[in-house]
């Protein structure tokens, strides 16, 4: 079955009727074509994306989720970020959309179709958490250039694919694999066809995890254009710049994979500890791998009032990259004092977790509920922001909420 | 002949977008006017009519309040090379939110030159850094800032 990119034919049909008119021409537009009304059209509706979030870049899409709305266990579509480098591939031609592995480290270079990829391996399921590497970038000071990321950046949905090790393993992987990199249908801002928006991955160890799979489903249905249907690699715990979308092609390369941004500072951080603003050269810089221990309040929203006397019930959910939460807390004093959350088990390895607890609140005012996850290391999140870096990656600085009782 | 179908179709929604894109400035012009009105006859004695200019349709160039509603920059010089030159492949929102030197910026401009395509800018370079700096300066803020924008609620539970 071939599908629209943006819109089905109802959909359409729906644009219609908000237009009042018919569409002239409707049954002549190409497969994979989107009217030029609906490519600068209400973000919210052409991506079925919660009213509350927030557009810090359309073109490229860049839109975040606030605290609040990623209140679900599992996160729905329309609150999860849109983090797009390129622009969304016009054409999505599912009937004819291959994957091809190639590289210097493979034994044969083998493509798939869609249809070749599902029946041939094991689907698996996994919710995997997906955090933007410039996630928080905003608070960095002096401040780092890019999307200016607040705390929205993050999300854990349900995906369904095959194992990446599986087809590599049918394709056949010489011993001298590094690192695995993607290729992708999106289209560089210039629209120059030489140039990709994107192309990174890591290394093979990341590749053979259980958990790393080329997804073709997200909560139980084809994945959002948005977010790289039909076919997208996950790396779940990582910078979600190595969960390729729009997935063509993945190249196992007998040395660090150098495609578009996994060169040069982006998506790396110094190596060693820079004082605030000082330069750091390229060779300086060391690319991300696992994401750092992390939480956010998700349930009450910021700005709650109750009455004296009253207890809050809050809620979140805590992530630590390759690692597991095994300790969440949180403290209406500043720091002073931290009191213990439950926290649950992760649903499986890279998922996040899910805290709640029960404040009393010693007298009426002013008050800010602090979050700290600490993973099995011992590492726990700084409240201040932690070390400052060129490009604003890596802010896991507690997140915290206004509460005030009356 | 599918391409220029294509093109007709792309005209036509084109051609609709911007009659749609009329009326909604129309209507809200309106309303606005409305609650201006009321609003006035209720608090004060001035004058029964106000003179309400309506803007151009789709005006590229209409500036309100100082902004230049099109793109969101501030309306001052430089502004126009700005639009010209770094608003072509990315949107002007990717500038606005960015806080940089002068020294960043120009180093910024040579990597979108180096890597993205970006064209030489001639003497449009010193415009335009001069336009960032000036209405675009870096913000000092704190290592941890006060929660502000607070929308205050009663939770109901």
């Amino acid at each position: 079955m071939k599908r629209r990119s943006f819109v089905s034919k109802s959909s359409l049909g729906g644009l219609a009727a908000l237009l009042g008119v018919d569409i002239v021409f409707k049954e002549l537009m190409p497969e994979g074509y989107t009217p030029v009304a609906l490519q600068d059209n209400n973000p919210f509706k052409l991506f079925d994306k919660d009213k509350g979030m927030v557009i810090l870049n359309d073109k490229p899409w860049n839109i975040e989720a606030q605290a609040h709305l990623l209140d679900d266990k599992v996160t729905p579509n329309k609150s999860i970020f849109i983090r797009n480098n390129g622009l969304i591939p016009e054409v999505i031609d599912i009937e004819n959309w291959t994957l091809t592995i190639d590289g210097e480290s493979v034994k044969q270079t083998k493509t798939y179709s869609l249809a070749e990829l599902k029946s041939k391996f094991k689907h698996h399921s996994y919710q995997l958490t997906l955090e933007c590497g410039g996630n928080g970038r905003s608070e960095f000071d002096p401040p780092a250039k890019g999307n200016q990321w607040t705390i929205g950046a993050v999300y854990c949905a349900n995906w369904t694919g095959v194992r990446l090790r599986d087809v590599l393993e049918d394709v056949g992987i010489k011993d001298d694999a590094v690192y695995f990199g993607y290729h992708a249908a999106d289209i560089h801002l210039s629209r120059d066809p030489n140039k990709e928006p994107i192309s990174r991955g890591a290394p093979m160890a990341k590749a053979l995890q259980d958990e790393t799979i080329l997804a073709f489903k997200m909560n139980g249905e084809d994945i959002p254009l948005a977010h790289g249907y039909p076919l997208r690699v996950i790396a779940g715990g990582w910078p979600a710049s190595v969960s390729g979308k729009w997935l063509k092609r993945i190249s196992i390369r007998n040395i660090v994979h150098d495609g578009t941004k996994m060169t040069g500072t982006a998506y790396r951080v110094p190596c060693k500890p820079v004082a605030p603003g000082e330069k750091v050269t390229d060779e300086d810089m060391c690319i991300i791998e696992s994401m750092p221990v992390k939480s956010l309040i998700t349930y009450p929203k910021s700005g709650a009032t109750l009455s004296k006397g009253k207890k809050l019930n809050i809620r979140g959910h805590a992530w630590a990259g390759e690692l597991e939460v095994t300790k969440m807390e949180y403290s209406i004093d500043f720091g002073a004092t931290w009191k213990t959350c439950t926290i649950e088990k992760p649903v499986n390895r890279l998922a996040w977790q899910h805290f709640s607890a029960t404040i009393s609140f010693p007298q009426e005012g002013y008050y800010e509920v602090w979050a700290k996850a600490t993973d099995k290391n011992g590492v726990g999140q700084p409240m201040l922001l932690p070390g400052w870096n060129p490009k604003g990656y890596l802010n896991n600085a507690c997140h915290r909420i206004a509460v005030k009782i009356t | 002949m599918k391409k220029q179908n294509n093109d007709k179709v792309k005209h036509n929604v084109k051609v609709l977008f911007s009659k749609i894109w009329l009326v909604g400035v129309i209507l809200a012009i309106i309303a606005a006017a409305l609650i201006y009105f009321v609003k006035d006859l209720n608090l004060s004695n001035k004058p029964e009519t106000e003179i309400v200019q309506i803007p151009d349709d789709n005006d590229f160039d209409r500036i309100e309040n100082g902004i230049h509603i099109n793109t969101g920059f501030i309306d001052a010089p430089g502004m126009t090379e700005t639009i010209q030159n770094c608003t072509n492949c990315h949107s002007s929102k990717l500038v606005i939110q960015n806080r940089m030197s002068g020294e960043r910026w120009k180093s910024t401009i040579k990597w979108m030159q180096e890597t993205q395509n970006l064209w030489d800018l001639g003497e449009n370079e010193a415009i335009i850094i001069n336009y960032l700096v000036t209405n675009y300066p870096p913000k000092k803020v704190s290592r941890r800032a006060v929660l502000s924008d607070v929308e205050w609620y009663k939770l109901e539970e």
